[in-house]
């Protein structure tokens, strides 16, 4: 029976009540059903262990009753060697193979890793171009930044189907979490610092987004649709943002920054330049200073300047006062 | 109001007259609990208790007391900390589109954080506690803890502690921020109300009692031994209290500075853990965490203590493999200072610091596992009788065992990108927290409850709770590892899509069955002290047990042992019955005891004063209240009538009567 079949099998009989409405386990991005068939490998392996012990635990506890004649009861017996080794080993042999699922598969699916493959089978093509989405959590709404298309939208996100997507990811006050559970998992939005995530969306349809990091009084509100494109749809779709409305000038950026709870959808027509970097510097109003980073002086500066090197293995986000 | 704004402003502070119970629900929850207040307060003037209560228990320095108040304190919290679990149950089955329940998300964000709070710190922390320092000193024979005074005032920390905790229902408010309270949003500009000042002085206060209760315990592990109980030779819920305290001493200490930043932050504008002026929150998230992951093995172990002794006594054999339990409690105690890092795994790490956080946390499954396998063959073979503590310990391991896999899985950090601060995650923690911790302390609250007051507990009324407990885990938490996958997240107030409710209305059902389960544990304590004639036990040892607890009288007299017991093997007193031990009747000698004092009390009160002062920035009553600390606790050293000498015949008395009463056995 290959893995395939075997997940199959598991998804069907560890969740028959949940069916379809289970997103991490029907996913439609690649990321996330990566990440799911990860979480059932897992499982599987786990499983291995922990269904003999639950049946040991029951059977001991019935067979060894005080009641039970017929058991044998050795009260001084409370060592052998051999099956020392075994309960130590078994654990230890799942947790070696569950170790290099772990290492292999985390390096594999690190957020800040950018895509190899659109599909199981489908590398990302050479000429392809991420999609660039700068993300801002504000109290308690979100705004993504197209800029290559130079709009911008509240509560609202689209990406064509099958093309990647380079997400850049910042909070305005407090710390939240960007999560689309049908695209991909999670990373923390955090003021003063960014994070990114790499993911695709390899099905068209709308698909939930929210913040998964409790924010304060509006965050049950904090949702969005995302929404999987066909390359025109998609374009259709930044035309309507387009002709949406004004400018996500700096005063505008600011006047929204405001607290508000269950804003509606709404799009800008344009964007202040280096607006994302003044947010991660937190000096959006005009003539305020930097925190951060020279760099991120409204001036100008470098896009991704103020983020420390995702090295080999440093910590990707690190403080914004390095220099 | 005659006096000068700017006087009544110095005096107090930021508290106004609009602090005082602000909501509806808060005013019935007061009415109900002044109520309740004063008819127990009238019942004990009524029978004249109070000063049986303030020389017998307020006042003792007897750990076997100090040990029962804690537990007292533990199930009392427990009430209320359920209660919020209660609200927020009710709150999540209603509040689906148009209907926004009941609960406004300024009130709902409270009652999640104090339902963390209150649980950890203040039901499951001095259960635990209570549970080691009841039990320990007698495991290992001593006559009391090493530092008995330090053992009183470390309990009136954790009532002061919790008593701030109580008060923020009712003056002012609590956290808002998650029983982290991360910053930015626990920092001053995101909550700028007294909040979060509730929580850092609570914590506080709490966590000066509970850093040195740890060094106590500790202390007596180490230096007071019956003489011939080796290392080895400990019980193995003492090796687990043992490793317990060293995780508290070393673990408690980060929590204290992580909180003293962030209220340095909050009072006096440092920029610790803001994102301005080089401040990073991240370094908070970390700290926290570094005494957060520590936290739950502190909880844990002990349970896993317990669950040694219950399965051993109970399946009437030898513990499986002392030894491999031993080093397996060590081992996880030296791991779980290394994985700490995999309660952030989404905040960004590069993959080598995640994986490596990741497979630390799993290696911890490895001990674990040969420990639920222990416990397995000490069943193995055995002759079981399902008393109610056997009860509790199957239960917990079919349930752990659950737990430990979710658990391991959420350490895969590309999984846990997925199921990172979901529904799954707490199911998780809930399933090894109530499937581990607490079935664990029930287990032993049945297994020495006779030891403490000279009758079992009623088995009827234990079974019930037991499978209401049971029953009403499973139907509370599956149904979040099914919202999990479904990718809902924690801390909603209000859910848009309707087809989510049903698993709300069954885990709301569960927590009922949970509810119905506290309630029979009420009437089991109600039932077993009105029966406690026909529950009597006068031997001292009413499991047939095994270590040396059970060779004193039950209750224990106040020197514990009348001549310090000499170990030669593990289970101790097993073997003593082993070898037709013959209890000493004569040629006892005076004993040295510790006096009670009220230092204790006095010093927790001025505490709660103290942070109350703190908290509503009252900084004349800070001072004062801070100044009487020290003075009371200076002058407490220049007490030199802290001891006296139990005389030989009255040890005689206590032990003739014992003989007596083992006579009619």
């Amino acid at each position: 029976m290959s893995m395939k079949t075997f997940r199959r099998l598991l998804l069907l009989g560890l969740f028959p009540l949940t069916g379809c409405h289970t997103v991490l386990m029907a996913p439609s991005g690649d990321l996330a059903i990566q990440q799911r068939n990860l979480i059932i490998d897992s499982l599987i392996l786990m499983l291995l262990i922990v269904v003999p012990v639950i049946v040991m635990a029951l059977l001991f506890a019935w067979h060894y009753r005080a009641g039970n004649k017929k058991a044998s009861y050795d009260p001084d017996w409370d060592h052998s060697t051999m099956l020392e080794l075994l309960i130590w080993s078994a654990p230890l042999l799942i947790i070696i193979a569950l170790g290099a699922l772990t290492w292999v598969s985390t390096h594999k699916l690190d957020p800040f890793r950018p895509l190899d493959r659109i599909a199981a089978g489908r590398p990302v093509p050479a000429d392809a171009k991420p999609l660039q989405v700068d993300v801002v959590a504000l109290d308690w709404k979100w705004l993504f930044i197209y800029p290559e298309q130079n709009i911008a939208v509240v509560n609202e996100l689209a990406a064509p189907v099958d093309r990647p997507i380079q997400f850049h990811i910042t909070a305005s006050t407090v710390m939240n979490s960007f999560f689309i559970p049908a695209l991909a998992g999670q990373i923390y939005a955090m003021p003063g610092m960014e994070t990114q995530l790499q993911a695709v969306i390899n099905k068209p349809g709308e698909f939930n987004g929210f913040s998964a990091n409790f924010s304060g009084d509006g965050f049950s509100h904090m949702n969005f649709v995302f929404h999987g494109l066909s390359e025109d749809a998609f374009a259709q779709w930044v035309q309507k943002a387009k002709a949406g409305g004004g400018e996500l000038s700096r005063d505008e950026y600011v006047k929204l920054a405001a607290p508000s709870e269950q804003v509606p959808v709404h799009y800008y027509a344009g964007v202040a330049p280096n607006l994302f970097m003044a947010i991660m510097g937190n000096c959006v109003p005009e003539g305020s200073a930097c925190m951060n980073n020279k760099a991120a002086a409204p001036a100008g500066g470098e896009e991704g300047a103020a983020v420390p090197a995702h090295g080999a293995d440093s910590m990707a986000a690190m403080p914004m006062a390095h220099p | 109001m005659s006096l000068h704004p700017d006087l009544t402003r110095l005096i107090f502070g930021r508290l106004t007259w609009h602090e005082f119970l602000p909501e509806p629900i808060v005013v019935g929850t007061f009415i109900v609990v002044a109520l309740g207040g004063l008819v127990l307060m009238g019942v004990i003037t009524y029978y004249k208790l109070w000063g049986y209560l303030w020389h017998e228990w307020f006042t003792s320095i007897d750990h076997k007391k100090i040990g029962i108040m804690y537990i007292i304190l533990g199930l009392v919290m427990l009430l209320r900390g359920f209660a919020d679990a209660v609200m927020m149950r009710a709150q999540q089955a209603i509040a689906f589109g148009h209907t926004q329940g009941y609960l406004p998300p300024d009130h709902y964000d409270q009652i999640f954080t104090a339902h963390g709070v209150i649980m950890i710190f203040f039901v499951a922390m001095p259960l635990v506690t209570g549970m080691m320092n009841f039990v320990m000193p007698l495991q290992i024979g001593a006559r009391d803890v090493a530092f008995p005074f330090l053992n009183n005032f470390s309990f009136w920390m954790t009532v002061s502690g919790a008593v701030l905790v109580m008060m923020s229902l009712f003056i002012g408010e609590f956290a808002r921020t998650g029983w982290l309270a991360y910053p930015p949003l626990s920092g001053i500009a995101a909550s700028p109300d007294a909040g979060v000042d509730y929580y850092i002085w609570a914590l506080q206060i709490a966590g000066v009692g509970t850093l040195l209760s740890g060094v106590n315990l500790l202390t007596t592990i180490i230096k007071m031994r019956a003489p011939g109980m080796t290392l080895m030779r400990m019980p193995v819920f003492t090796w687990t209290a043992l490793c317990t305290n060293v995780l508290i001493v070393a673990a408690f200490p980060v929590l204290t500075a992580a909180l003293a930043m962030l209220a340095l932050d909050r009072y006096a504008g440092t920029n610790f853990f803001t994102t301005v002026l080089g401040g990073n929150m991240m370094m908070y998230v970390n700290l926290i965490w570094i005494w957060g992951h520590p936290e739950v093995y502190i909880l844990i172990l002990p349970a896993f203590g317990i669950f040694s002794e219950v399965t051993a006594t109970f399946s009437r054999k030898r513990l499986f493999g002392y030894a491999s339990m031993v080093y397996a409690t060590v081992v996880i105690t030296v791991l779980s200072y290394l994985v700490w890092l995999h309660h952030f795994f989404t905040m960004g790490s590069g993959a080598s610091v995640n994986s490596f956080f990741g497979i630390t946390t799993m290696i911890i499954s490895i001990p674990t596992g040969a420990k639920i396998f222990n416990w397995l063959f000490t069943m193995y073979r055995g002759s079981i009788t399902f008393e109610v503590p056997m009860l509790w310990t199957v239960g917990f391991i079919v349930t752990f065992a659950i737990g430990g896999m979710t658990g391991v899985l959420l350490a895969v950090p590309p999984a846990d990108f997925s199921l990172h601060n979901s529904l799954f995650l707490i199911a998780h923690f809930h399933n090894v927290i109530i499937g581990g911790v607490l079935f664990g302390l029930f287990a032993g609250l049945n297994y020495w409850f006779p030891k403490a007051f000279g009758f079992k507990l009623d088995p009827f009324w234990g079974k019930c709770s037991f499978w209401f407990w049971l029953v009403g885990f499973y139907f509370a938490f599956m149904p979040l590892y099914a919202l999990g996958l479904m990718g809902v997240t924690r801390r909603l107030s209000h859910f848009d899509d309707p087809s989510l409710q049903i698993w709300f209305e069954i885990a709301a059902f569960g927590a009922f069955l949970i509810l119905l389960g506290i309630l029979c544990m009420l009437i089991q304590f109600a039932v077993s002290f009105i029966r406690r004639e026909q529950l009597r036990d006068v031997t001292g040892d009413p499991w047939n047990g095994r270590t040396l607890e059970w060779s004193t009288s039950s209750p224990p007299p106040k020197y514990n042992f009348a001549f310090t017991p000499l170990v030669h093997e593990g289970d101790a007193w097993w073997q003593m019955k082993q070898h037709h031990y013959q209890r000493p009747l004569g040629g006892f000698i005076p004993i040295h005891m510790p006096k009670n004092t009220g230092a204790g009390i006095i010093l927790g009160g001025i505490s709660t004063v103290f942070g109350f002062a703190m908290i509503w920035y009252m900084w004349p009553l800070a001072i004062i209240s801070f100044v009487a600390l020290l003075a009371t606790a200076i002058g407490h050293t220049f007490n030199y009538h802290r001891d006296y000498y139990l005389s030989a015949e009255e040890v005689a008395k206590v032990e003739a009567s014992r003989t007596e009463l083992l006579a009619h056995v």
